[in-house]
């Protein structure tokens, strides 16, 4: 019998020791990282970086495969007793020497996870994860000059890859309400002074929002470079547009945190048919807030329809994107985003 | 039996206002509910899995009287919490708040040979929603006894004291043939529905999960104390049972708790569902050991009354209940173990036999809380 065979049948047995739970059940108990159980992380400390804004480093379980630079990771916090799950960019690079990752958040008003984590997340507490993904990343071969277009926490995902890869001749234009605002400045102000990044804040309190067209002034080969962005919708909007307009859309590579809502729709009947839960929705609520307010156990990261972790199958009706407006009709094997999908009509939900 | 409606003083409206005044008790609780009672719920369990893996470790010595005795007690006692505190809570829900999707009741498993989700349609669903209405809640009696003068006596009767006993015993079977209502199902027609085939199934395949680890896996791991594990597995569950058999006979059957007629909860509003509740479920006293281990449902009242607010939070909301209670002249049926044990025992052996004849002025099959649904209605 081969090893892995052998190895199977024995865990059946350990299996049968301990029904009805599962031998992780109790490793748990006792070795939560190890390899082999899911995939959780330990907050080893809490660095305040600003006013609102702290690192997270973590130390991942055995099973964590490592990430590439400008992927985020989706983590299960327990909030007030409630699990929580949002997705955050990766702000330490790929080679860290002491397997630790960190991640940046930024407290927004309102946010239960994101003022946890900077107020009140603990060294030592246990949380849960999820492997890193995204593919708002490098490419493999280096581009000859790049240009990093960011603004508020927008950086995050950016300083995973400024950390991370050194390029010859790199830009950054960092939109902040105030210099206190800007996360990572003392470390940004050090690259610049060894001549390793060129950098532009604009502080929107005293400057106004950052006007596109003043790139030409800012950074007048913008077009050459190879551009990641990275901000609130307005920003990302107004830059896909100027990319478009000058032909080079291809250069510009864009992670959007928050979903831009188009159209809302006619709402309805919703069936959670697992849980057999009915209840009526709003054609502006997503269907992902309906579901926890009927109490459905519902999957979810983002909450803002980048991260997949929320997807479930679309039995019966449709729904409409809150995004695009786009309406998706149920078909076998079709999986909807729960979080930025409303009810357009009476559907029915596999939860 | 009270041939006295014992809720007839008070008027629709009270009844409406009782309701009000449950429902904030209830709110109160949802809304300081947080990280304090998720701790609580997470060191129960790993408390009681502790327990368990080291009581089962000294049972491999077990051969030795004093690691039997000592091996056999923390399991009876693991089982126990298993069963009470940690497994019929969740599967209540009363812990899906926490969105951990391992203690949740859409996946929790427990330590029972009756499957999580077949216990929980006919506990959470039927029982208790019908809560102690004759002919709808099968829990009164389980269906194969009398408690209450209403129900139709029958020669079979006779034998109750002896089927409750039984029961006790083997309590996890007898509630696994009741989930699977096999009274009803195993008569020719029913036999081949494909749906009861497969819970059939499912029963059948826990039981072989649950009697293969008890008595024959962990006895072999045991070697040579074999036998001594095997007893000892065989007296923790049968500790288990009479303990949770016991708790749950106090729950609705001691004297003084009511039942109800089919038609008297037709159109039942909020306030009249929480009356009922009230009326037709009774609590223990005891210390907070006693009442941690039968998974607080010694506050059956107030467990039926919010089944799912976590159990933790009983104690609490019970001297609010029990004011509501005072003010509403209305009867809090509770008491010492002993005493509650042995008022409903008393009551399955009174029942075992017919109703005594009546006295001429009283009349003697008044169903309590009857009301005219069009009276009420609002
Ligand atoms: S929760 Fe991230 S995509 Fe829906």
């Amino acid at each position: 019998m081969t090893s892995t065979a052998l190895r199977s049948r024995a865990w059946k047995l350990l299996e049968m020791v301990t029904t009805p739970l599962l031998p992780s059940d109790y490793l748990d108990l006792v070795s939560p990282l190890r390899a082999g159980a899911d995939l959780r992380g330990r907050i080893e400390a809490v660095h305040p970086e600003t006013g609102d804004a702290a690192t997270i480093v973590i130390r991942p379980g055995r099973g964590w495969r490592g990430h590439t630079a400008g992927q985020y990771v989706r983590i299960g916090v327990d909030v007030d007793g409630v699990r929580l799950w949002r997705a955050y960019s990766l702000t330490s690079p790929t080679n860290r020497q002491d397997g630790r990752v960190t991640i940046t958040v930024k407290a927004i008003p309102d946010g239960k996870v994101s003022n946890h984590l900077v107020r009140r997340a603990k060294p030592g507490t246990l949380i849960h994860l999820d492997h890193p993904t995204g593919d708002f990343v490098l490419p493999k071969t280096k581009p000859a000059k790049v240009l990093y277009l960011t603004a508020g926490s927008g950086i995050t995902p950016v300083m995973g890859m400024l950390r991370d890869t050194e390029f010859d001749d790199v830009v950054m234009v960092h939109c902040a309400p105030q210099p206190h605002d800007v996360i990572f400045r003392k470390e940004l102000h050090d690259l610049v002074a060894d001549k390793k990044l060129q950098l532009t804040e604009v502080h929107t309190d005293t400057d106004g929002i950052l006007d596109i067209a003043r790139l030409d002034e800012l950074v007048p080969d913008w077009a050459e470079r190879e551009t990641w962005a990275c901000g609130p919708a307005g920003l990302l909007d107004a830059a896909e547009k100027h990319w478009s307009e000058h032909g080079v859309p291809e250069r510009l590579h864009i992670e959007r945190f928050r979903p831009s809502i188009v159209v809302t729709g006619d709402g309805g009947e919703v069936t959670f048919s697992t849980t057999g839960k009915t209840v009526d929705a709003d054609g502006a609520t997503p269907l992902l807030d309906v579901g926890e307010g009927a109490g459905v156990l519902m999957p979810s990261g983002c909450r803002m329809g980048i991260c997949f972790g929320c997807v479930t199958p679309l039995k019966a009706g449709a729904v409409r994107d809150l995004r695009t407006g786009e309406i998706t009709e149920a078909e076998p094997g079709v999986l909807i985003q729960t979080c930025v999908s409303a009810a357009a009509g009476p559907c029915d939900i596999e939860r | 039996m009270t041939a006295i409606d014992p809720t007839a003083h008070l008027t629709a409206e009270q009844i409406e206002e009782l309701g009000r005044e449950l429902d904030a008790i209830r709110d109160e609780v949802i809304a300081d509910r947080g990280e304090k009672d998720a701790a609580y719920i997470r060191k129960v369990i790993s408390a009681q899995r502790t327990l368990e893996l080291v009581s089962r470790g000294v049972l491999l010595f077990s051969i030795f009287p004093p690691a039997w005795v000592l091996g056999t007690a923390g399991l009876s006692v693991a089982k126990i919490m298993d069963n009470m505190e940690i497994g019929h809570n969740i599967l209540h829900g009363q812990w899906d708040w926490m969105r951990d999707p391992k203690i949740h009741s859409t996946t929790w498993e427990w330590d029972h040979v009756s499957p999580a989700d077949q216990w929980k349609h006919s506990h959470n669903e039927l029982h208790h929603t019908y809560t102690n209405v004759i002919g709808k809640d099968n829990d009164l009696g389980y269906g194969i006894m009398r408690v209450d003068e209403d129900q139709k006596w029958h020669p079979f009767h006779l034998g109750q004291p002896l089927w409750n006993f039984l029961n006790a015993c083997f309590f996890e079977y007898g509630i696994a043939a009741y989930d699977l209502e096999l009274g009803k199902n195993l008569n020719k027609r029913r036999r081949k529905n494909p749906e009861f085939r497969a819970r059939a199934k499912a029963v059948g395949r826990k039981i072989r999960k649950q009697v293969l680890k008890d008595y024959v896996i962990h006895p072999l791991l045991s070697g040579p104390s074999f036998l001594p594990t095997l007893a000892a597995t065989f007296t923790a569950n049968l500790v288990r049972n009479v303990w949770s058999h016991s708790v749950i006979m106090c729950g609705h059957f001691p004297e003084g708790v009511q039942v109800f007629e089919r038609r008297s909860i037709k159109g039942e509003t909020r306030g009249q569902w929480y009356l009922r509740q009230m009326m037709g479920s009774a609590n223990i006293s005891g210390s907070k050991a006693m009442h941690f281990m039968t998974g607080n449902l010694s506050h059956q009242i107030e467990h039926h009354l919010f089944p799912d607010l976590p159990s933790n939070r009983y104690a609490e909301v019970a001297v609010k209940v029990r004011a509501l209670f005072e003010k509403y002249e209305l009867d809090y049926v509770t008491g010492p173990l002993p005493k509650q044990v042995f008022s409903a025992w008393h009551r399955v052996v009174r029942l075992s036999l017919p109703n005594k004849p009546s006295k001429p002025n009283e009349k003697p099959t008044v169903p309590a809380l009857e009301r005219e649904p069009e009276l009420v209605a609002v």
